[in-house]
């Protein structure tokens, strides 16, 4: 995917505020996993990442790939350790009760109507 | 010519889950002050992760010590833990002796040294089981 779209485009998609961040992001792809080595090898700058993981590390793991937010899907919630972290680090966090297919495709369409 | 290496040290806390990742992190930032191109941050990133949790999981912490020349930035992470008893089989992805509460928090999939061996240039492993590994990896600049 190449489209660029604001990361406020995915928030009003997702029809939410971020738990915490900014929105004043790029947002270029969309990533979906939870095995952080994967995750960490195969998402990009400016990714959404989508996943079921909700520990600490995942702030890290955000921090360090450069994605644009992370989406804990199917109703996942940051634990009060990630949310802190990911607070300090400025990683745009949702939590959404919807599957990671549904949110893969809700992102997918953000993207593609921008291309 | 000492004056054309740049170092950073950086003590890696056994068992915190919490703060690992913090060492890769800094190196990332410190690395593009250095103006280090995007693509080797990246490589040297992932390398960094995957041997510091590595140093958590299995070693209860070591030190890394991150080394800028002109021509390559090279990771040296030791540790005092167990060892590795194969190291061909270590290196097989999908091959992880992480035990269940480590895979809960999404490690331990055995992908940790292949991923350090695919995002570096080089990579060696000194280890012997009851002293400690010390893995030295090295990307081009």
């Amino acid at each position: 995917m190449t489209a660029t779209v604001k990361l406020d485009e995915i928030s009003r998609a997702l029809g939410k505020e971020p738990l915490c961040g900014s929105l004043d992001k790029e947002v270029c792809g969309c990533y979906a996993g939870d095995l952080l080595s994967w995750v960490m090898s195969h998402a990009s700058y400016g990714d959404v990442w989508i996943t079921i993981m909700s520990n600490i590390n995942v702030a890290a793991v955000a921090s360090l790939t450069e994605c644009a937010c992370v989406i804990m899907a199917e109703g996942v919630e940051p634990d009060a350790d990630t949310l802190k972290a990911a607070g300090e680090k400025d990683i745009t966090l949702f939590s959404d009760q919807r599957s990671v297919y549904e949110l893969c495709c809700l992102v997918g369409k953000v993207l593609c109507k921008n291309e | 010519m000492p004056d054309d290496v740049v170092r950073f040290c950086f003590d890696v806390d056994g068992d915190d889950f919490s703060s690992a990742g913090a060492a890769s992190v800094e190196v990332k930032k410190r690395l593009r002050q250095l103006g280090i191109s995007p693509e080797v941050i990246r490589r040297v990133a992932i390398a960094m992760y995957e041997g510091e949790i590595n140093m958590v999981i299995h070693a209860d912490g070591g030190k890394a010590l991150v080394e800028v020349t002109p021509d390559e930035v090279r990771m040296t992470l030791e540790d005092h833990g167990p060892g590795i008893a194969d190291v061909e089989l270590a290196m097989q992805e999908g091959y992880s002796t992480a035990r269940e509460n480590i895979r809960s928090l999404g490690f331990g999939a055995g992908m940790g040294l292949p991923n350090m061996k695919k995002y570096t240039d080089t990579m060696h492993i000194d280890t012997e089981v009851g002293r400690g590994t010390t893995v030295v990896m090295t990307v081009k600049i």
